[in-house]
């Protein structure tokens, strides 16, 4: 059907009476997705919307509704501190949205988690989205801020670093009649919860997921890693982009990941292991969902 | 964020790591006295340094003619003569650009007699989310030519962000770097406060080179920071109200300083498309499709998730004030927002700031019809791109 998540699971949303958290969980309920509990600490017995209760903590959340998967849209100061809230209730997946996390508050979080059973997607990243059965995608689990309505249901996977990019790739397979089974935004920070390579062998083993696009960026290592690996192991067909073929060397461009130091993390470099790795690259962004058609 | 050395070896010996013990000095007059303080302490020599936040200073050039933006001397009037030739002027390295950039503060140390040169940096390892510390005993020279060339001589060792630096593992790697008797004591606490700055500050990298041994005064060796760079996390400025405060404006471009009073991120480039984008993923793929369909870009500018009518505005006036610009792109994914109010901001900001040049405008995402009719009903020549293909082809035509 889908990775991680699926049309319908039950979310917790950190942060749902801010303004930016609120706005994206009334959007998530239009779309139809299961928004069972709110997280706001002293904020505990209210409602949001009239409907979904606040509770003052993740744990209790997750105890009174039985959710499992959080969404965190704490500020950027609080934002670790909520990622480890979600990690000490046992929570299976929490997805952070918050852009401009200090790295240091990241690496901790990180070290805390390894060998715990929590996922973290993010942080700095638009979401994941499991589309729905229903008109332009409705029904479906939408956790974060991607547009719900781009998505049709289907069966390609797509991963990427950039908000607005992933949308441009759902929006052209949309667009040809072709449906996603999850889409997934991993962030554009340095250190983040979730790599391309961690998704992608999730895509592997997912049925429902037939062929895959991975979006990419300057910086880092993670694209190539994640290239090596489909040389190996990936059974299903991938189509790639790298976004920064044209960017300076020692500037970060947006995102605080997206950063050439000391000549590595090149467009170029990324590019190569893709087309060594099979993945078909698409010459420009505006050719995404074709190059993996055509390889389909 | 960038700093200049001189802040960089404050931080550096606030967290315990050695250093020669200079002083910025804005004037030639306070560059005598510091100098004329260090030679009475002992030092034979002092060193007039440039504070610029560019590498290469001592083989720089200053526009002037005068060669070398690092410069030794033996007594206070050579230093009082030397802070003359370098204040105030502008000083080229081959990281500068030609246009160089402007020296107002020296840092005048003790001119110590260099032993040996080591490199040490300590910066993110993203493979593995862990703080790393790299060294060599290849000071002095350019840390990727060592890499490339003598890989073996680089040495790696990762820290427990949980737990900090042990000291067993900064002796280890003072061994590894082949010093010994006291020197291994002494580099271990320089390794740790080197540490410690990169973690206490919210550091993105400290890189010290060369980290040296050197002869002091009394005849004993002891290791030192020589130079010192550091990079900050922007995203954790706003706890450090000290570093906040060692911001140098004059070393950052106006404008991008100005688009960041807008929530804007925008960087020069030297190209002649100028585009404005949501979302910085889509920048860079918008930038790189210019350059595939034969343009080049004048910049990458993202507006972020909203678009709002007063960022759009901003937004022109920044990428119109560089005269290199012979049209603008614009590529808006729309996806929450209704991109009929932002077709309206876009047709606001081109009223108020008279635009004359070709303007592409891609429009997509939500009310997307409402959008495009917004612009096509302005009265404006507005050139509407169906997909990115299609609006870079034509702003790339456009310029022709």
């Amino acid at each position: 059907m889908s990775i991680l998540i699926k049309p319908d699971t039950k979310i917790i949303v950190q942060g749902i009476t801010g303004g930016f958290g609120g706005r994206h969980a009334q959007l998530s309920l239009d779309y139809g997705t299961q928004v069972a509990a709110g997280v706001t600490p002293g904020k505990g017995g209210q409602l949001f919307a009239g409907k979904v209760p606040i509770f003052d903590t993740v744990a209790a959340a997750s105890k009174a509704t039985g959710a499992k998967v959080s969404v965190v849209f704490v500020p950027p100061a609080f934002a670790a501190d909520a990622i480890l809230e979600a990690v000490d209730a046992k929570l299976d997946l929490v997805v952070c949205i918050t852009e401009g996390i200090p790295i240091r508050d990241m690496i901790r979080v990180k070290a805390v988690m390894n060998g715990k059973k929590t996922r973290l997607i993010g942080p700095n990243c638009p979401g994941v989205v499991c589309p729905g059965p229903g008109k332009d995608s409705s029904g479906g689990c939408r956790i974060g801020i991607a547009p719900g309505y781009i998505h049709r249901q289907g069966n390609i996977g797509v991963v990427s670093r950039s908000g607005t990019l992933t949308y441009e790739a759902v929006w052209q397979l949309t667009c040809r009649g072709v449906g996603q089974s999850t889409c997934v935004g991993i962030g554009g920070d340095p250190v983040n919860g979730t790599s391309h390579l961690d998704i992608l062998k999730l895509f592997n083993e997912d049925p429902e997921t037939h062929g895959i696009i991975m979006i990419g960026e300057i910086g880092g290592s993670a694209e190539e890693e994640a290239a090596e690996w489909v040389k190996k192991n990936c059974k299903k067909p991938v189509a790639g982009f790298i976004a920064g073929a044209t960017a300076p060397p020692g500037r970060r461009m947006g995102h605080a990941g997206a950063i050439i130091s000391g000549g590595k993390g090149t467009a170029a470099a990324k590019i190569a292991a893709f087309k060594d790795a099979g993945i078909g690259v698409a010459a420009t962004p505006s050719e995404m969902a074709d190059t993996l058609l055509k390889m389909m | 964020m960038n700093i200049h050395e001189y802040q960089a070896k404050q931080l550096l010996a606030k967290h315990g790591a050695a250093v020669p013990g200079g002083e910025p000095c804005k004037t030639a007059e306070e560059a005598r006295q510091t100098a004329a303080k260090l030679l009475a302490a002992g030092h034979a020599k002092v060193v007039v340094k440039s504070q610029i936040h560019a590498g290469g200073r001592g083989k720089g050039t200053f526009k002037s003619g005068f060669q070398g933006g690092v410069k030794l001397c033996q007594t206070a009037d050579e230093a009082y003569a030397l802070a003359e030739q370098m204040l105030g002027k502008i000083l080229v390295t081959k990281q500068t650009g030609p246009d160089g950039r402007k020296v107002s503060t020296l840092l005048v140390e003790p001119g110590a007699k260099i032993k040996k040169e080591y490199y040490l940096a300590v910066l993110l390892d993203r493979a593995k989310s862990l703080p790393l510390i790299m060294a060599s005993t290849e000071g002095g020279m350019d840390i990727e030519e060592v890499a490339a060339k003598h890989p073996r001589k680089i040495l790696k060792m990762h820290v427990d962000p949980l737990v900090g630096i042990y000291p067993y593992q900064a002796r280890n790697l003072a061994v590894k770097l082949g010093l010994k008797g006291d020197l291994i004591a002494q580099a271990a606490k320089l390794i740790m406060g080197i540490y410690r700055t990169w973690w206490e500050c919210d550091a993105s990298m400290v890189e010290i080179n060369p980290l040296c041994i050197v002869e002091m005064p009394d005849g004993k060796d002891a290791i030192v920071c020589v130079d010192g760079k550091i990079g900050l996390d922007d995203n954790a400025l706003y706890r450090h109200a000290d570093i906040q405060a060692m911001r140098d404006l004059a070393e950052e471009s106006p404008l991008e300083t100005e688009a960041s009073k807008f929530n804007l991120n925008y960087i020069k480039l030297d190209g002649n498309i100028a585009c404005m984008v949501n979302g910085a993923g889509l920048a860079m793929a918008t930038m790189d499709i210019i350059q595939h369909y034969g343009g080049m870009p004048a910049n990458f500018l993202d507006v972020g998730g909203g678009a709002s009518k007063e960022q759009v505005m901003a937004a022109f006036k920044i990428i119109l004030s560089d005269p290199n610009v012979k049209a603008i792109l614009v590529n808006i994914f729309g996806g929450i927002m209704d991109c009929n109010t932002i077709a309206q901001g876009i047709v606001a900001a081109v009223r108020e700031t008279g635009l004359k040049l070709p303007l592409v405008v891609r429009l997509e995402g939500n009310n997307v019809e409402l959008g495009r009719q917004t612009l096509a009903e302005s009265g404006l020549t507005i050139i509407s791109g169906t997909t990115m293909a299609d609006a870079a082809q034509k702003v790339v035509a456009a310029t022709k």
